[in-house]
């Protein structure tokens, strides 16, 4: 029990008639980096408002670290820094005073709080200190926020779309700052995300959350398994043909054990098998005289996994 | 208890030994958030150009004032039956310009509103409002401290303005105030800052309530001109209407007059100027129509400071509950409001 930090037990919040959250059991152990994945309007946002206490569910339990987040919202808030989805500073402040200022919040003498933030800021990469955050750009602010969140020195971080409108590289650049900060301090970070592959690199675990519901969790081996699970894993192999019958190379094939079925469209073959042989279908093509050019075992991405959610979510 | 609480970190705030060694370490250790919140808070008013506009104003009308009190000050001091005379310098005027006290009364709400009506929606507009929240406070604490930073920021200002007017007056008139004439300021003073406490309280009430800044803006403006302007209107007409005729009986037209008055007396600004009228002029024994036997064997002699504000005790009352319950609606409006980002 005590080592899950995050848990969700039959959480459900409605606005009047339209539910955004249905029925939502999570739990997130400690030092790990959950992605909540889903698209515009899933109640991913929804959620962690709860977590934080800034709305109550309308039914269901929340709790981060043990403890109650819509009965102690203040004990909750001194274990868990947020980074809204859209961060604002004190415009006409510097970026070191808006941070002093989240420490003192927290009660951190001023002295240590000015240490503190400075020391942050380096981390994060903003080296002038007393430029004025009003005329920040995107990324540094999105840097800024991460900063103000670890300067509670948190146990938990939630991130939500930390990625949203920051360019390739800075997105990059963030996400490893994430991996890292985590490693390191041991921080359990609950990021949501609909951007698929970035939150593939970083994240521990993933959640799919389509219409306020959580539809899968795992990993994104685990994912692909839970929704492609009762497929049997795919190969493809494109081949080199020459004069010998195409009946044999597929013969050859379907003899190979735990082959289940092969497709073939022009020079390329899908084949269903139940377990990984694919030396063995390799050696079976040779076999049959056919030239063998590719041969892989298709791996499912959060993108098929996505796409794939969404057909069935549509229907 | 958290009142208690406030008072002793005040006093602790205000210890001795600290002020002797300059030693402020262990005094930031204790600081609560709140007291966090209220120094930014005053800090931004301080800073903001808003502020510098308000204060622009309000120090011009009451150079304006002073001077129209001084101009005409031996005539009045001549006419005048008590001694008061230095409260004179607070009410008189040479007509061209309105008193001290009624510049208060008319640029209280202004500051009020201006100061107030972007308290929490700019905070949410700005996406401030969420990083804030999610920081280990009390929700309450960002409104009381939105709400007592604004309050110092207006009582420095009511104070300062006074003693300058103070000061000013006994420069050019030569008279000191006596003791009572002093605490007479004081309290108008403070009741001044009472009623500004409750444009306040609705400015920010406003501010909960809409998103926009210029709604809530406008919304307060809206409230103050309706009381300044309509509402009077309002009641002359109802008291037309309802006239009793000339040769009613006088317990009727007491009755009707209690009636014109009590209506009167829901417009905040009705009970800050009975409050202050009776307060800075010692000779007003009662707001209400007094008749010949209640009048029989009365020295015509202004009265005490304790009566004065037992006097206006009921306007007092009045104005505590109306900011009471802006405050209130506020506070019930922003407790449990769900604070998303932008």
């Amino acid at each position: 029990m005590a080592s899950h930090i995050i848990e969700l037990s039959g959480l459900t919040k409605k606005y009047g008639d339209f539910v955004a959250v249905d029925k939502l059991d999570l739990k997130i152990p400690k030092g790990e980096i959950f992605g909540l994945l889903g698209p515009n309007g899933a109640g991913k946002s929804t959620t962690i408002l709860m977590l934080l206490g800034l709305t109550e569910p309308t039914s269901g339990s929340v709790k981060v670290c043990g403890i109650n987040s819509t009965r102690e919202p203040v004990e909750v808030k001194k274990k868990v820094g947020y980074l809204p989805e859209n961060l604002g500073f004190y415009d006409d402040r510097s970026g070191l005073d808006n941070l002093i200022y989240t420490a003192r919040l927290n009660q951190i003498p001023e002295q240590e709080a000015k240490e503190k933030a400075k020391m942050l800021l380096q981390r994060v990469g903003l080296t002038d200190q007393n430029k004025k955050t009003g005329t920040y750009s995107r990324g540094m602010r999105q840097r800024l926020g991460l900063a103000d969140v670890l300067i509670k020195s948190p146990e938990v971080i939630i991130l939500d779309e930390p990625t949203l409108g920051i360019d390739p590289k800075g997105v990059q650049e963030l996400l490893q700052l994430i991996k890292q900060l985590s490693k390191e301090d041991g921080l359990t970070v609950l990021l949501s995300s609909h951007h698929l592959h970035q939150v593939q690199k970083v994240c521990d675990r993933v959640g799919l959350f389509v219409n306020g519901k959580l539809i899968a969790e795992g990993d994104v081996a685990s994912l692909s398994a839970q929704l492609f699970g009762r497929e049997p894993i795919t190969i493809e192999a494109r081949v080199i043909e020459h004069d010998k019958s195409k009946k044999d190379v597929e013969k050859a094939i379907k003899k190979v054990k735990n082959v289940k079925a092969v497709q073939k469209n022009q020079d390329t073959m899908l084949i269903d098998c139940t377990e990984d042989v694919t030396n063995e279908i390799a050696q079976a093509i040779i076999e049959s005289g056919l030239g063998l050019s590719q041969l892989y075992r298709r791996e499912y991405g959060l993108d098929d996994i996505y796409q794939r959610y969404f057909e069935k979510s549509q229907v | 208890m958290k009142m208690s609480k406030a008072l002793t970190r005040i006093k602790s705030g205000f210890n001795l030994r600290h002020l002797i060694t300059g030693q402020t370490a262990d005094l930031q250790k204790v600081k609560q958030p709140f007291w966090v919140i209220v120094e930014k808070e005053i800090s931004d008013h301080f800073r903001s150009v808003r502020f510098m506009i308000l204060m622009g104003i309000v120090v011009l009308t009451c150079m304006g004032s002073l001077y129209s009190s001084l101009t005409n000050f031996s005539e009045v001091v001549k006419n005048s039956e008590d001694e008061f005379f230095f409260l004179k310098l607070f009410t008189t005027t040479d007509g061209a310009m309105p008193s001290f006290v009624v510049f208060i009364s008319f640029l209280g709400p202004l500051l009020g509103i201006g100061l107030g009506f972007d308290a929490i929606n700019s905070e949410q507009n700005s996406g401030t409002l969420s990083r804030i929240m999610s920081q280990p406070i009390h929700r309450d604490n960002l409104i009381n401290a939105k709400f007592l930073g604004v309050l110092i920021v207006v009582s420095i200002v009511f104070f300062a303005l006074g003693f300058l007017v103070m000061g000013f007056g006994l420069f050019f008139i030569g008279i000191p105030p006596t003791a009572e004439e002093f605490l007479r300021f004081i309290c108008f003073t403070l009741i001044s800052i009472l009623y500004v406490a409750f444009w306040l309280n609705l400015a920010i009430l406003f501010s909960v309530k809409f998103r926009q800044a210029s709604t809530s803006a406008l919304a307060g403006i809206g409230v103050w001109l309706f009381f300044t302007v309509f509402y009077g209107l309002i009641v002359n007409l109802i008291a037309k209407a309802t006239a009793p005729s000339q040769f009613a009986h006088p317990e009727v037209v007491i009755r009707y007059q209690t009636f014109v008055k009590n209506l009167m007396t829901l417009v905040p600004s009705q009970l800050y100027s009975d409050a202050t009228t009776t307060l800075l002029m010692p000779s007003v024994r009662s707001l209400g129509p007094l008749t010949m036997e209640q009048m029989a064997g009365a020295i015509p002699n202004p009265i005490p400071l304790g009566q004065s504000l037992l006097l206006v005790w009921p306007q007092l009352t009045g104005m505590i509950a109306a900011a009471v319950l802006c405050f209130a609606l506020t506070y019930g409006l922003f407790m449990r409001r769900e604070i998303r980002s932008k």
